[in-house]
């Protein structure tokens, strides 16, 4: 027995670092993050706005726009390198008809974004230009890439802050959406 | 010349070590007053160990913008808090309000010392008994004798040897 006790530092390393280990791979793909804020938005409405739209300047869009269909609204800039990496994944999104997006081109020029989505294709319905971050002050952003995921009456039903992947979206997403188009169905 | 210019990339140095960097103007100097506690006492939602005061992150920057906007318009502190708060959560006050949620990050740490405290003091005071009742029974000290004293006969034949 006492011979054993000499094994217990080397099983405390062992499990520490199974530990640590499951801990950092968590962080890497996005399921676990420590930082994150609960967003105050959840369950309230999308907040009221009136900007242009990305596409076409003279057109205006409002929170109106943003009711009637299940959507999630992601807040993309040509200046964030994450916002490059979930790109990809945003068109798949797309292609497959999953879900409507919406995009809000967040601090950005107007020019450089509407090259970036000639350039990479464009996932999105369309998308409100927030030049100078008003909307997401309102909808309490703290940087790019965001999704929030909104209901059909547009109440903003989850928030999440980082690049969207296969993982984050079967994981996190995917169960809230089957859940609103239940929702939606028995209304 | 030399230690004028460590002088010189020194105070340079220092010179970006700056909180804010933004001066933004107020009608009033109350105004001023509030912006300056306001800065202090909301959290960057970001960097989320700093305040707005200290944070040069874009979101803290826009948060200022709108502090400042906010105030000049006229709002009371219950309205400002309250936009914040709407937006980025209770999270966003510094200095967390005492409520239900909160009575754990307020009281734990004092408690925890008191803990801390009352654990040492019963440690010294289980130290001090041991320590008194450490002492040899006469068995042991009889036999404590006789180890010295054949210790004490072999040395003295190892002295008387002339080697």
């Amino acid at each position: 027995m006492g011979r054993l006790k000499l094994f217990l530092p080397l099983a405390l390393v062992v499990i520490l670092g199974v530990l640590f280990y499951s801990v950092v791979t968590r962080i890497g793909s996005g399921e676990y993050q420590p930082e994150a804020l609960p967003s105050a938005l959840v369950n309230h409405l999308f907040p009221s706005f009136t900007l242009p739209q990305l596409e076409d300047s003279q057109q205006q869009i409002t929170e109106q726009s943003l009711q009637g269909e299940i959507a999630i609204v992601n807040v993309w800039a040509t200046w964030c390198p994450s916002c490059h990496a979930e790109h990809g994944y945003l068109n798949s999104l797309a292609q497959a008809g999953v879900i409507k997006i919406v995009g809000i081109n967040y601090k950005d020029t107007s020019g450089a974004a509407q090259h970036w989505l000639q350039e990479k294709g464009n996932p999105y319905v369309f998308n409100i230009f927030d030049q100078y971050g008003q909307l997401g002050l309102d909808l309490g952003v703290t940087g790019a890439p965001e999704t929030f995921l909104i209901d059909h009456r547009g109440f903003v039903r989850l928030r999440y802050q980082g690049p969207l992947n296969e993982k984050i979206w079967q994981q996190k997403f995917r169960p809230v959406v089957e859940q609103l188009r239940a929702e939606q169905q028995s209304s | 010349m030399k230690q004028f210019l460590l002088a010189v990339v020194i105070t340079a140095h220092a010179l970006l070590a700056q909180a804010v960097i933004e001066t933004y103007q107020f009608d009033d100097d109350v105004k001023r007053e509030r912006y300056q506690q306001f800065i202090q006492d909301l959290r960057c939602p970001k960097c989320q160990n700093q305040n707005l005061s200290g944070s040069n992150s874009p979101i803290a920057e826009d948060l200022r913008r709108e502090l400042h906007r906010l105030l000049q318009e006229g709002k009371s502190d219950t309205e400002i808090t309250q936009y914040m708060v709407a937006r980025y959560g209770e999270f966003v006050l510094y200095r967390p309000p005492l409520n239900r949620d909160t009575v754990w990050l307020w009281f734990a740490p004092p408690v925890l010392l008191l803990i801390g405290a009352v654990v040492i003091l019963m440690l010294l005071r289980r130290k001090n008994r041991t320590q008194v009742t450490a002492q040899l029974s006469a068995e042991q000290q009889q036999r404590l004798s006789q180890l010295l004293e054949e210790d004490d006969r072999l040395s003295a034949r190892d002295k008387g040897d002339n080697k």
